[in-house]
């Protein structure tokens, strides 16, 4: 009996019929392959990117050299030196992050007083040379100032939870 | 008879019960001591050892039966027999959560930007005693800022009113320039007039602020408490040895900060011991320079011992040590000269030339925790406040016992009553009637000779008195000589005196002159001399010099320093010695291979040990023995008049504070008495 359908199955090619049956289901369903870089996923607001230093509204660095995102960062990532502006502020002279080292864990942005440290949403900043990745103060306030109406954003989105 | 003597200790010894616990604490002491001595925690602001009780924080409070039922300041109650105290019980963690919460009410949440962040005792407690949130939503007091000088820096909105800056000033300083005025919430802690701070030991406020309402201005917002390396050092800003903890960053020495020490700083340090590291980077010597027509050309190692050696030293060479070095750079010196077959070390800068044979007769006996006991003292030649302020305080500590302190010399203002009996150290001789008969009456009498009374050839008219009052008795030894530059009394023990002092070396003309860091000779005196100079700042002393070798400072090698009592202490490297500056004796082991002699050393643990052979006093740390004071010569006299002190001004005595940007902003802010003119960069 088992034979009489085997030999049916093989003369009317019906594994290929299955298959192609298969292949039709999957042509006509929607599709879940993105088309990157032209069409991309949807991020959470907590979303640990590309970090950024922010600004107030009225221009000024929010930074204020506290140095917890330093002492809080497990993978010494992070170098501040600071001394007082002319006006007398504590303000820090130099931010680095070095980004190689960086293992998004977060904490920085958690431990920042001042909401000034973010990981913002960007996450496509590949370099060519591995320099390009030793973030400095300028770079980072620089990616505050591109990415600020996200971080804000994010940052609202998510702040009934924190 | 043994009852009574019983029942007598139990009067003396009272015995508390502290959570259960039952101990005997001395007579006189607080609940809050006995508590401690029990191994018990408790919270404090305004209380400190050294000062006054105040009683005014209530961060203290203990339950203590029998008494009122409720809580009550321990700083401030004495410990009396019988008595149960309880640091654990839920009234004693309420009080505390309560006191907590109110002296929050007013100190703005700004930890963030605050320098005492990390070393804040309010910080700290308010973390282990406090309630852990805030009910207060009304506004905050917000207080002027106040100008306390170059060195502190001020917010006063974070003042909790423990008033130990108040205290301090007061009592240890003794002088009036710091207090409080308003009341309650109003009280506002001030320097009168908003005058700088003046006092050499102002910056000591800024440790025992227990929050951040008074900071260090130079240090500020430099770097956090749990960024820096400690390492335990010795303050070579005078020959006091104040015990201190350097701070550093990488290759950076940060701050200086005081450990305590009762036998030598307590727990202070002069305002220069602790801001002069600042210059630790400026005008560094950082590579090999060689003088080359009258000019200083930067030069390399091998060409600069090639010039020694060319000038041929054999049995012609001198060292000279300065104001800093540490014993080893010195005994590696002295090895090298005497290997070279010559003699000639001093260290005596300014040309003194006191016999230095024995020991006794140029230390400070009485040591600096013995002068607060003395009752009758007199100070010829010094000017005590500005070459040791950390035994001025003693002074004032013992004039506050009840001294009679008397002083030869131009007037300086002690902050103790003093009388000045006249600048002319003949008085030494006769004595005016009524300063005799203090001393013939006194128990514990003290003499304490400075560096005037020392270029003055006042020592021996200063043993004579000491033999003629008997100042050394049963267990007192009232003959103190005062030095001010810290490697004074380790070049005496490793024979840097001459018998004629610097005027004999510059009769003796060395063909090479070893000068370790002296910025205070003449240099004139040695124009035929090739002088070799190995210190780390480009101060005087490498001005004059043909050949500069950079060498390291205190801060940048281990080392053992002696100060003036005698006392023998190790100071640790810190950081790293800038450029091609290298440690002393490694300069002096490889100069000893360009001279072609050998000094018996290859590492620092061999030229200690070496030195240890040699000085076995420099081998253990603490009072080296120095024996009895010598006979005195009856008939020594001494005339002449004290027209002036050798230290012109406090803040700029040494190359480092010198090259130390706040020692030039004190001197000409708080000295000078103009503005500091900004350096431009």
């Amino acid at each position: 009996m088992t034979s009489v359908a085997h030999l049916i199955k093989s003369f009317t090619l019906w594994e290929f019929v299955k298959a192609h049956a298969l292949t039709l289901k999957y042509f006509f369903k929607p599709k879940v392959t993105l088309n990157y870089p032209f069409e991309k996923n949807p991020l959470s607001p907590r979303f640990r990117g590309e970090h950024a230093l922010r600004r107030y509204p009225n221009g000024e660095e929010r930074c204020i050299a506290c140095k917890l995102c330093e002492a809080v960062c497990p993978a010494q990532a992070i170098t501040i030196e600071s001394e007082p502006r002319d006006d007398g502020s504590r303000r820090t002279t130099r931010y680095d992050i070095d980004m190689t080292k960086c293992i998004y864990c977060g904490f920085c942005q958690e431990a920042c007083p001042v909401d000034a440290v973010v990981e913002g949403p960007n996450f496509e900043y590949a370099t060519e040379t591995r320099e390009e990745l030793l973030y400095d103060k300028a770079k980072l306030l620089a990616n505050g100032d591109k990415w600020e109406r996200a971080i804000a954003a994010n940052l609202e989105a998510d702040a009934p939870y924190r | 008879m043994a009852m009574k003597a019983a029942r007598k200790r139990v009067k003396t010894m009272p015995k508390v019960t502290v959570d259960g616990q039952e101990i005997e604490v001395p007579d006189g002491a607080t609940v809050l001591q006995a508590c401690e001595l029990a191994g018990k925690e408790i919270p404090r602001f305004c209380y400190h050892e050294r000062l006054s009780i105040a009683g005014n924080c209530r961060m203290c409070l203990v339950e203590v039966k029998p008494g009122p039922p409720k809580p009550q300041a321990s700083c401030a109650l004495p410990a009396t027999d019988g008595q149960e105290i309880r640091t654990d019980s839920e009234m004693v963690k309420t009080a505390r959560e309560g006191v907590m919460e109110f002296l929050l009410i007013n100190h703005p949440l700004d930890c963030p930007i605050c320098d005492q962040g990390g070393e804040c005792d309010l910080q700290d407690q308010s973390v282990a005693y406090g309630r852990g949130g805030s009910r207060y939503d009304e506004n905050k007091r917000a207080v002027t800022e106040k100008y306390m000088g170059p060195l502190i820096k001020t917010v006063m909105t974070r003042c909790i009113h423990c008033t130990r800056c108040v205290r301090f000033s007061e009592e240890i300083a003794g002088v009036d320039e710091i207090g409080a005025i308003g009341r309650g919430e109003d009280m506002q802690i001030t320097t009168y007039l908003e005058q700088a701070a003046e006092h050499e030991l102002s910056a000591n406020v800024i440790d025992l602020c227990p929050v951040g309402a008074l900071t260090s201005r130079p240090y500020a917002f430099e770097a956090r408490p749990w960024e820096l390396k400690k390492t335990h050092s010795i303050d070579v800003s005078d020959a006091v040895g104040a015990n201190i903890r350097l701070d550093s960053r990488g290759r950076e020495v940060m701050r200086a900060l005081p450990r305590n020490n009762d036998d030598v700083n307590e727990e202070w340090l002069s305002d220069k011991g602790r801001y002069m590291v600042d210059g630790l980077g400026k005008r560094r010597l950082d590579r090999v320079f060689i003088r080359k027509g009258g000019k200083l050309q930067p030069a390399d190692w091998d060409s600069a011992f090639k010039a020694i050696a060319k000038s041929r030293p054999q049995g012609s060479i001198a060292a000279i040590a300065g104001d800093l070095v540490d014993c080893e750079t010195m005994f590696a010196a002295s090895t090298l000269v005497k290997a070279l077959g010559s003699d000639l070390l001093e260290g005596r800068q300014t040309g003194m030339d006191y016999a230095a044979d024995n020991l006794a007769a140029v230390a400070f006996n009485s040591t600096f925790a013995g002068i607060e006991t003395a009752d009758a003292i007199l100070i010829v030649g010094s000017h005590v406040r500005w070459e040791a302020p950390l035994v001025n305080v003693r002074l004032r500590k013992a004039a506050k016992r009840g001294a009679k302190i008397f002083v030869v010399g131009p007037f300086w203002d002690t902050t103790y009553p003093a009388h000045f009996i006249g600048d002319d150290v003949s008085v030494l001789d006769n004595l005016p009637d009524e300063v005799a008969d203090v001393f013939e009456g006194a128990e514990r009498p003290a003499i304490i000779m400075g560096g005037a009374a020392l270029a003055q050839g006042a020592l021996g008219a200063g043993l004579a008195f000491a033999a003629q009052f008997k100042l050394t008795r049963d267990g007192w030894n009232g003959f103190n000589v005062l030095h001010f530059s810290a490697a004074r009394m380790g070049g005496l023990m490793l024979g840097y005196a001459q018998k004629g002092g610097i005027a004999d070396i510059a009769a003796a003309a060395p063909k090479v002159v070893l000068a370790l860091g002296a910025d205070e000779v003449d240099w004139s005196q040695f124009g035929g001399s090739l002088k070799v100079y190995i210190g780390h700042h480009g101060d005087k002393g490498a001005h004059a010099a043909d050949i500069i070798l950079p060498a390291a400072s205190f801060a940048e090698k281990d080392g053992t320093y002696v100060n003036t009592e005698g006392r023998v202490q190790f100071a640790e490297k810190a950081v790293f010695a800038p450029g091609d500056a290298r440690e002393d004796w490694t300069i002096l082991r490889a100069l000893a291979d360009a001279l072609k002699v050998s000094v018996g050393f290859d590492s620092f643990a061999e030229l200690q040990s070496a030195m240890i052979a040699a000085v076995p006093a420099l081998g253990e740390e603490g009072l080296a023995d120095y024996g009895t004071l010598p006979k005195a010569d009856g008939n020594a006299t001494v005339d002449g008049a004290i027209s002036a002190y050798p230290i012109k001004d406090f803040y700029l005595t040494n190359a480092i504070a010198r090259a130390s940007e706040v020692m030039q902003r004190c001197s000409a802010e708080l000295l000078h008495g103009g503005e500091f003119a900004e350096a431009a960069e």
